[in-house]
């Protein structure tokens, strides 16, 4: 029988593979396989010397050796990209769009060559890296072509941040280069680009296509190595932002070197999103949309839909669909054009994948794999599907990033909104379910940044994605991508040196020798505001405050970390207040400022004691409280989302959320002013807050929230805890329930805030530059609003 | 609520048991037909389908599959086995038809077979398609071969003519030799829900049928939504299908990948719940070897190995053979092909 004959019988599908030979020749073309940086437009020889291998983890095989960033190397890239800087930033929008077209153009055109470099280098099948990784950079590109061309007129007000360092992770080594540098550029920034250790040639060619389209030298670098040389990057003094993807255990460490030096972060970190399958699900599509969510790149997806939540009336079917269709799933070589899933990046992704797994068999859950075998060369491994599996086992808690599903079954929506959060993580989340009143009822419970409905791991350059909680902060595409890479025009000179307590000197009363004719003033006391009530502080203890002219006006509560806790737990027994439209929320801030404007003489006469600024500025102070009110009444009810044009039949919604319960420090200067800044906007959007007043002069504050009482603010809503400042930011800083904290304070305090707030990578603010509380460009608007809101995008496919 | 249909008196009576039927010669053995089951309401309304995902999933069966080179060549070999050489035009008279019969048993030039060392294979298609008129021409040229006639009936097209008409043209297709039978639904039944009403219909075009294997069309273009596919495959199925087929290759939209995705889901889903296998054929534009090819995948990869074989898969085609042999000659060649080349169908 000829093979053509045996063949027509077995029906086999047969080898397709995709010719490596011109990547690696391009490989060879560069210093034969040894790869140098690529600074101030030039390939440099790494100062240190050295070098290490890049491997194809489907064959071990050496790919090309690659330079190891050390610190000599990273200064020599940020100087470039200092260098750079200025002009870059001058140049007309026009003409950074020009470039930003030229390089999607110029993508495209060595398509095929990235795809298959990158698929060398990574494991990926070539059809993911020819189908989506590549096609979606280019998009990047043109679609960041179109924000530099608009910069001016769509972010009037804003400017570049400066140098960026960007660090991105070997699971889509190129798009997230893309990510990074598409909007980074766009804005007019320079950038020093750190790859994956394990997959750094992709980003290398694409600096040679920069150098191809006339990039000017230094505005786009490229620094290869190790976490070390992350680290150097990180660190250096001249980087004005960082920018990573990457795992929620580095994005701690970076958090934590970047607190209290002002560099601007966003962090897209792991995940482990849930897959929710309702009952009236198409179950044949959920299957594939499974195959898409977990075994797309090998599982090594950070929002990879790996818990699969299933209603427990469909869950044994849904097994047994998925269970075939596992076994018609093709691993082998990243280079055959016809299989799904290639190899694991490396080996010590691999070793991690099998821990975990037997983890999972040793916890009790039930493994199934497929009968077929993997190839034994170069580092596979199976598909594989947990069912039995606990809320509580490792497997369910922990990112595999690996193609591991687990599953776990639900009764009720309910119980799959509280399964689906019940995890540190916020990336994503997949929904199934023919009926839209339930998907839409489900996407706005889930805590992630991205909900795809009936579909999953889609991307688009026009839509934003990143992740709540530990799942990182800020945004990557669309408009609110932009605006990681900007800042306000305004925000220039010196970084705050506030001291939190000016020191006063009591100055001691007269003794009141004899009754006065005039009756004494009736003795007031400060609390606490908690839940809606005037509560003593937890210790008992208070503090004086003294006016400016050093006399005792009043004494407030000290607050202390219990009384913190229970403004925590007021804030979110408050939470239905997300909940409330946007008009009801507007009545309540118009509420807080009619009753303020009746006391507004009052205010201004204590705010003057208590500055002793002068009563015309108390004044100006108080009519500028009652304005800001009204500008976030104005607000509530407009502060919409968007339609993003993403290349689906169908609608991505970008809604605007509030954060949570935010901590709220408020600044010394202004003291009531300040408080209201930071305070109106929080909760016109939606949050519950904890504010902790100006130390020196909090008694603006506390008698605001008589203000509060008499203007039908839901308890809990606003909750003021007076006392040491720092210590008290400190508190709501570590605290896990906390979702954020703004503080307004010192270089210390701020420091300390960023620190503490790596432990459960909660969002902050804290402002390193005084503002002028007065001018409404400084001290009110969208940047105030963009604060307070997480944006989640909402895929909607649709169609019958 | 079930309903379990018992067909109105006016009705013929529903067919006997699949044991009661001959195996035809073009049904190899193992391949049980379809007997069909009471109309189960529920079960057909149950079904749902997500259009954007069907699609998603349609996109990647080009782009996840592939076959090259000898792997190519053998299914390409295989598309001719399961191909439905067809013409079905107004100005169809004995001979094109007969000209069409003698390519249906030499589909490929000698030297290609020979170079192909498949000559014991004794490619041929499998089957030849025409209308009702042309049967008998059909049937005679293709004595001997042992090759299938199939007839379009029951008012091909549009399937809107006298019910008792319809019936009877099966029955006359039947007596002139037609062993397959391509029916038409009344899609009026699926588009106003009367599912009852479609599975009676096919019940009865089955019992009409005899021992002739009907293939149900959908015509899949005029169903609107692919939920109304689904409902619809299941139904026919449910009233004893041997194939199931998506369009009669005259409706705007014809064999697409989406329809196929969901006919052959419900094919493995009606197996699933009543072990019965029932056969595919897409028809319409499927014009090209790289369209038979994702054809052939999309039944691997849904069904299964099984239904890459003429006994239940079909593809509905005219033009489409001169592609393949256009395909197989560079690949014995290496040089690319010209259609004159090759013996017109």
């Amino acid at each position: 029988m000829t093979t053509v004959a045996k063949l027509f019988e077995t029906m086999d599908y047969g080898p397709a593979p995709e010719s490596a030979a011109p990547a690696l020749a391009w490989i060879q073309q560069h210093g034969g396989g040894q790869l140098g940086h690529y600074i101030g437009g030039g390939w440099m020889a790494p100062a240190e010397g050295q070098y290490f291998d890049t491997i194809n983890p489907a064959t071990t095989a050496v790919l090309a050796r690659v330079a190891q960033g050390g610190k000599a190397d990273v200064a020599a890239a940020v100087a470039a990209a200092r260098a750079a800087a200025p002009g870059w930033a001058a140049l007309a929008p026009h003409a950074r769009a020009r470039y930003l077209y030229a390089l999607a153009r110029e993508v495209q055109r060595h398509s095929r060559l990235l795809a298959v470099l990158e698929s060398l280098d990574n494991g990926k099948p070539i059809r993911e890296t020819r189908d989506l990784d590549i096609p979606l950079v280019a998009r990047h590109f043109y679609h960041h072509a179109g924000w530099a061309q608009l910069i001016a007129t769509e972010f009037a007000g804003y400017e570049p941040v400066g140098v960026v360092g960007q660090i991105v992770p070997w699971n889509f080594p190129l798009l997230m280069v893309a990510w990074k540098v598409a909007p980074a550029l766009a804005a007019g920034n320079t950038i020093i680009m750190k790859p994956a250790e394990f997959t750094p040639l992709t980003a290398l060619c694409f600096a040679e296509l920069t150098h191809e389209v006339g990039l000017p030298p230094g505005v786009f670098n490229v620094v290869t190595g190790d976490g070390t040389t992350g680290k150097h990057l990180v660190e250096h003094p001249d980087v004005n932002k960082i920018a990573f993807t990457g795992s929620t255990e580095v994005g701690r460490i970076i958090r934590k070197a970047t607190a209290g030096t002002g560099k601007k972060l966003t962090l897209e970190l792991g995940g482990k999103s849930p897959f929710i399958v309702f009952d009236d699900a198409d179950l044949d599509s959920v299957v594939e949309g499974v195959v898409d969510a977990i075994w797309f790149n090998q599982g090594q997806v950070c929002c990879a839909g790996s818990r699969l939540l299933v209603h427990e009336g469909i869950a044994d079917r849904l097994t047994q669909k998925l269970r075939a269709r596992m076994e018609k799933l093709r691993v082998g070589s990243p280079l055959d054009k016809a299989v799904d899933m290639g190899a694991i990046v490396a080996p010590v992704q691999l070793e991690r994948i099998r821990g975990l797994v037997e983890k999972g068999v040793e916890e009790g859950a039930k493994m199934w794999q497929p009968s077929w075998a993997c190839p034994t060369e170069g580092y596979f491994y199976p598909p594989t599907l947990f069912t039995d599996v606990s809320p509580a086992a490792t497997i369910a808690q922990v990112e595999i990033f690996g193609p591991v599903l687990v599953s776990m079954t639900f009764r009720t929506p309910k119980e799959a909104v509280e399964l689906a959060n019940n995890t540190p993580y916020g990336l994503a989340a997949s929904i199934w379910t023919e009926n839209i009143n339930l998907a839409l009822d489900v996407a706005p419970q889930l805590k992630a940044g991205v909900v795809w409905v009936n579909c999953t791991n889609l991307f688009d350059a026009a839509s934003g994605f990143g992740g709540y909680r530990e799942s990182g902060f800020g945004r990557e595409g669309g408009r609110e991508g932009m605006y990681e890479y900007l800042k306000a025009d305004w925000d220039h000179g010196p970084r705050s040196t506030e001291q939190v307590a000016p020191s006063r000197k009591p100055v001691s009363e007269p003794a009141r020798t004899a009754p006065s004719s005039v009756l004494p003033p009736i003795d007031r006391t400060y609390k606490l505001f908690i839940g809606g009530k005037q509560v003593r502080p937890d210790q008992g203890y208070t503090r004086k405050i003294l006016g400016a002219d050093g006399r005792v006006l009043g004494e407030v509560g000290e607050g202390n970390r219990k009384d913190i806790r229970n403004a925590v737990e007021a804030a979110h027994a408050g939470e239905g207040w997300g909940r409330v439209s946007g008009h009801g929320r507007a009545q309540i801030l118009y509420y807080i400022a009619e009753n303020l404007a009746i006391r507004a003489d009052e205010y201004a006469t204590r705010i003057a004691a208590l500055t002793g600024g002068g009563s015309d500025a108390a004044q100006r102070e108080v009519a500028a409280a009652i304005a800001r009110l009204f500008t976030y009444a104005a607000w509530a009810d407009k502060w919409d989302g968007a339609v993003h044009h993403t290349p689906i039949r169908g609608v991505t919604l970008a809604m605007n959320e509030p954060v949570g319960v935010l901590g709220v420090v408020a600044p010394e200067e202004c003291p009531l002013l300040g408080f209201v800044s930071l305070v109106a906007p929080a909760i016109a959007v939606g949050n519950t807050v904890i504010a902790v007043p100006s130390e020196a002069h909090p008694l603006a504050a506390t008698e605001f929230c008589t203000v509060l009482e008499t203007s039908d603010v839901p308890d809990g809503v606003v909750n003021v805890v007076t006392g040491a400042k720092d210590a008290l930011a400190q508190v709501l800083a570590d605290h896990d329930d906390v979702d954020g904290v703004w503080y307004c304070g010192g270089a210390a305090g701020a420091k300390a805030v960023e620190l503490a707030s790596a432990a459960n990578m909660k969002r902050t603010w804290v402002a390193t530059r005084p503002r002028d509380w007065l001018d409404p460009r400084q001290g009110e608007g969208r940047e105030f609003l963009r604060h307070a809101s997480e944006v989640k995008n909402i895929w909607i496919p649709y169609g019958e | 609520m079930t309903a379990t249909r018992q067909p109105p008196a006016t009705r013929p009576a529903p067919p006997p048991p699949a044991s009661v039927y001959p195996t035809p010669a073009s049904r190899p053995a193992g391949e049980e037909r379809n007997p069909g089951t009471p109309l189960d309401l529920d079960a057909v309304l149950a079904l749902r389908v997500n259009r954007s995902a069907v699609e998603r999933r349609a996109a990647t069966i080009p782009t996840r599959r592939t076959v090259k080179k000898e792997w190519q060549a053998a299914w390409l070999l295989r598309a001719i086995t399961c191909m439905d050489l067809t013409t079905l035009q107004g100005d169809d008279t004995p001979g094109n038809v007969v000209r069409l019969c003698a390519k249906a048993r030499r589909p490929l030039r000698p030297d290609l077979i020979d170079a192909l060392g498949v000559g014991h294979l004794d490619i041929t298609v499998g089957a030849v398609c025409v209308y009702h008129a042309l049967v008998p021409a059909a049937v005679r040229a293709l004595a001997g071969s042992g090759i299938p006639v199939a007839a379009v009936s029951t008012g091909f097209p549009a399937g809107l003519n006298p019910f008792e008409e319809r019936i009877h043209e099966i029955g006359a297709s039947v007596a002139a030799g037609a062993r397959e039978i391509d029916i038409v639904i009344t899609r009026a039944h699926v588009l106003t829900g009367h599912w009852e009403a479609l599975y009676d219909e096919v019940r009865a075009f089955r019992q009409a049928c005899g021992a002739a294997h009907m293939k149900v069309i959908l015509a899949t273009g005029e169903l609107a939504t692919l939920t109304n596919v689904a409902r619809a495959s299941m139904v026919a199925m449910m009233a004893g299908a041997d194939f199931i087929k998506t369009s009669t290759g005259k409706e705007p939209v014809n064999a697409v990948l989406p329809v196929g995705v969901v006919m052959t889901r419900m094919i493995r889903e009606y197996e699933g719940r009543t072990g019965a296998a029932v056969g595919f054929k897409p028809a319409g534009g499927i014009r090209r070897a790289k369209q038979a090819l994702d054809w052939l995948i999309l039944m691997k990869e849904e069904l299964g190995d099984r239904w890459l074989r003429p006994a239940l898969f079909r593809l509905g085609a005219s033009a489409l053979l001169t592609d393949i042999e256009r395909q197989l000659e560079h690949f014995v060649t290496g040089r690319y092909s010209a259609a004159y080349r090759h013996p017109m169908v």
